[in-house]
C-alpha cells in the first residue's frame, strides 16, 4: 500500500479513518495497518470507535502528539517573547526532551525585514533564547538544545507587506 | 573651479547608449544646474572596432554623480583630439564650461595601446590637465575611469572615486524555495562583477580591509554563522572565528590590524576586537541588550555601535578600554537609529534611521553630533546598509524596488542619487572600497 513512504502524520490519520471504519467491518485491517505504519498507535485513539485492542493513549498523550506537530511559533513585530497561547505547546516539547535525553533539536530564530540585518540577527537569537530558556526550566537539558539566528536572511515568505511579515517573525524547531 | 569646489561633487552614469540600457546607473534625481562640459570621442588608431569607448565611459562617470552635465554629441560642432585642434569660441558659444578631447593609439601585433587626452577650461582658456596613459586594450575602461577622476578632482576639488569598487551579497531564490547566495566584487558603477564566494547558506556584512587586499565577511556555510577574512586576489580564505551563538558584523580597524565584531558568547551580543595578529580577543561591550553593528571612529581608538538597552536601537560610543559603563549615548531624538558610521570629520554620522513609533520607515540620514541637525538623504522606506565613497561623496545603501533588492546611491547633501543596474536576485549590503590606487 506503500504506507511506509506516508510521514508518520499522514500514516496516523490513515490509520484512525480506518480505525473508524474498522468499527462496522473485521479488525485485521487495522492491525495490518499498525503493523505497517510502525509507531503509529497514534491513530487507534479509538476510543471513539470502542475498539480495547492497543493500550489508548490518554488525553494527555494525545495532546503531546498534537502539540509535538506544532515547531513554528511566531512573534509579534518587535517582540521577542513567544505568545501566551505558544506556551502549553511548548512546555509539551520540553517534556518530550526531558523524556528522551537522546533528542536533539536545533531552534532557528527569524525575524522579518524590516530594521538593520545585524539587529535582526540579533533578534531571531533573542526569540530563539528565549525558548531556550522555556524548555531549559520545564526539563529539557541544554546539551538536547543548539540554537541559531538567520535574522532576516531566510524569509518563509517573501514579499514586502504584512502578511509575509508575519509568517518570517518565528522560531522553527527542528530535528537534528 | 572655486565657485565648483562649494558644489559637492557627485555625480553618476547616464544611460545613453541602448547596448548600455541593461546594464547602467539610473539617475534618479539630479541638481538644477549641472555644469555643462564636452567630452569629445576619442580619436582611435591600429585599435579594433568595438574597443570601450573612452569619451563614453567619462561621459557616464561625470552625469553619474550629477553635478556634470554631458554636450550630446550630435550637438558637437567640431571633432578636436588635441589642443592645436582646439578652437575655444567654437565651445564658448555652446555655453560649455569644460572640454575633454583625446586619442586612442593602438600598436600594431599587441595589446597595447595608449590613450592621451587634454583637459580644457573653456572660459579661461587654459589647458588644465594632460599625460598620456598606458595599457592593456582590455584595460580601456580602467583608463576612462583614471581620465575621470583627474577631470572630476580639476572642477571640484575633491578626489574622483571612479576606480573604486563595491562589495555586496546577493541572494536568488532557487526551484523548490532553494535559496543561493553570492558575495560579488564589482565596479563603483556596477559593472564587471565578479564571484568571490557562492553558498547555498546566506552571507552577511562584507567588509574591505583598509588597503583593499582583503574582504571579511559571516558566512552561514557551517549551518552556523562565523566570521571569514578572504584575500582577494588569491582567493586564499581564513575562518576567524567560532564562537558559540552569533558571530557577526566584522569591521576592520582603519589600520587593518582589529577586527571589531559582534559575539553572543557570553549571553548577549556584546561589542568586541580580535587582534588579527595575535589573535588575542578584547571586549568592548558588556550589557544584557543587543550591542551590535560596531564601527571605528576615524581615530580608531572608540567604537560607535547600535544597542537596545533603553528598549530599542539607539548610537553609542565607547572607546577600546573603557569600562563598560563609560559609554556615551549619540542619538535621541529617533525612534530608532542604528547601523551609524561617523564621516571622516568625526562630527557627521550617517545612519538607518526610523523617526517615530508610527512609521516603521527606515531611511537614511546623517545627525551632526555636535548641533544635532539631522539631514534625512531618502524617502524611501526600506532603505539600510549605508556605506560612505572613499571620497566622502556618495553613501551606497540597499533599498528595495518592485519588491525586489537593489542598491542606490545618494550624494551627501542628498541632491543626486542614481540606482545600480542589477541582472536579477535580491542585492543588499554594499560595501563601497578604499581608494584603490
Amino acid at each position: 500500500m506503500g504506507t511506509q513512504s506516508y510521514s508518520i502524520f499522514k500514516a496516523a490519520l490513515l490509520v484512525f479513518s480506518l480505525a473508524l471504519f474498522a468499527a462496522c467491518s473485521s479488525t485485521e485491517d487495522v492491525d495490518d495497518q499498525q503493523s505497517a505504519g510502525g509507531e503509529s498507535d497514534t491513530g487507534s485513539s479509538a476510543q471513539t470507535s470502542g475498539t480495547s485492542e492497543p493500550p489508548p493513549l490518554t488525553a494527555e498523550e494525545i495532546a503531546m502528539q498534537e502539540a509535538l506537530r506544532t515547531t513554528i511559533f511566531y512573534f509579534d513585530f518587535d517582540i521577542a517573547e513567544f505568545k501566551a497561547e505558544d506556551r502549553d505547546t511548548l512546555t509539551y516539547h520540553a517534556r518530550d526532551l526531558a523524556g528522551n535525553p537522546d533528542r536533539r533539536i536545533r531552534l532557528e530564530g527569524h525575524a522579518d525585514e524590516r530594521g538593520t540585518r545585524e539587529y535582526n540577527l540579533a533578534l531571531g537569537e533573542r526569540r530563539a533564547n528565549g525558548i531556550l530558556n522555556y524548555l531549559i526550566v520545564n526539563g529539557a537539558s541544554r546539551a538536547q538544545i543548539e540554537v541559531v539566528s538567520y535574522g532576516e536572511e531566510r524569509p518563509a515568505e517573501t514579499g514586502t507587506n504584512e502578511t509575509a511579515y508575519a509568517a518570517n517573525r518565528r522560531v522553527e524547531i527542528v530535528g537534528r | 573651479m572655486k565657485t565648483h569646489r562649494s558644489l559637492l561633487a557627485i555625480i553618476l552614469l547616464a544611460v545613453n547608449a541602448a547596448a548600455y540600457a541593461q546594464l547602467s546607473i539610473q539617475i534618479t534625481q539630479g541638481v538644477d544646474n549641472p555644469i555643462p562640459i564636452a567630452v569629445v570621442p576619442f580619436q582611435t588608431a591600429g585599435i579594433g572596432f568595438g574597443a570601450e569607448d573612452v569619451a563614453r565611459v567619462v561621459a557616464n562617470d561625470l552625469e553619474q554623480v550629477g553635478e556634470f552635465r554631458a554636450l550630446e554629441r550630435e550637438n558637437l560642432l567640431s571633432m578636436p583630439s588635441e589642443q592645436s585642434e582646439v578652437f575655444f569660441r567654437d565651445w564658448q558659444v555652446m555655453a560649455q564650461d569644460y572640454l575633454l578631447v583625446g586619442k586612442v593609439t593602438g600598436t600594431p601585433g599587441s595589446q597595447l595601446v595608449q590613450v592621451q587626452y587634454e583637459f580644457f577650461d573653456v572660459n579661461r582658456e587654459l589647458l588644465l590637465a594632460g599625460e598620456i596613459l598606458s595599457g592593456s586594450i582590455s584595460q580601456l575602461r580602467d583608463i576612462g575611469h583614471e581620465i575621470s577622476n583627474i577631470v572630476y578632482e580639476q572642477v571640484t576639488g575633491i578626489r574622483g572615486a571612479f576606480t573604486t569598487q563595491i562589495l555586496y551579497v546577493v541572494a536568488e531564490q532557487g526551484p523548490g524555495g532553494n535559496a543561493s547566495f553570492r558575495l560579488e566584487k564589482a565596479d563603483y558603477d556596477g559593472r564587471r562583477p565578479q564571484v568571490l564566494l557562492r553558498s547555498q547558506e546566506p552571507i552577511m556584512s562584507p567588509n574591505w580591509s583598509p588597503g583593499a587586499q582583503e574582504v571579511a565577511y559571516v558566512s552561514f556555510e557551517t549551518d552556523l554563522p562565523r566570521i571569514y577574512t578572504q584575500n582577494i586576489a588569491t582567493g586564499q580564505r581564513r575562518q576567524i572565528t567560532n564562537y558559540p551563538g552569533i558571530n557577526s558584523s566584522p569591521v576592520y580597524s582603519p589600520d587593518g590590524n582589529m577586527l571589531a565584531m559582534v559575539l553572543s558568547k557570553d549571553g548577549s551580543p556584546d561589542i568586541y576586537v580580535q587582534d588579527l595578529r595575535s589573535n588575542e580577543l578584547i571586549r568592548v561591550t558588556d550589557h544584557p541588550a543587543i550591542d551590535t553593528e560596531p564601527s571605528w571612529t576615524p581615530d580608531g581608538r572608540s567604537i560607535v555601535f547600535m544597542s537596545d538597552r533603553t528598549g530599542q536601537p539607539q548610537i553609542y560610543q565607547i572607546e577600546i578600554g573603557a569600562s563598560s559603563f563609560d559609554v556615551e549615548r549619540l542619538t535621541y531624538d529617533c525612534f530608532q537609529c542604528a547601523k551609524a558610521r561617523f564621516l571622516p570629520d568625526g562630527n557627521n554620522l550617517v545612519h538607518v534611521r526610523r523617526e517615530t513609533r508610527q512609521s516603521p520607515t527606515y531611511q537614511i540620514a546623517i545627525i551632526n553630533i555636535e548641533t544635532l541637525r539631522v539631514i534625512t538623504l531618502t524617502d524611501t522606506s526600506l532603505d539600510e546598509s549605508p556605506s560612505l565613497a572613499p571620497n566622502g561623496s556618495m553613501i551606497m545603501y540597499a533599498t528595495k524596488y518592485q519588491g525586489r533588492g537593489v542598491l542606490d546611491a545618494v550624494s551627501i547633501d542628498g541632491l543626486v542619487k542614481f540606482r545600480l543596474p542589477s541582472a536579477q536576485g535580491d542585492v543588499r549590503e554594499p560595501a563601497w572600497s578604499p581608494f584603490l590606487n
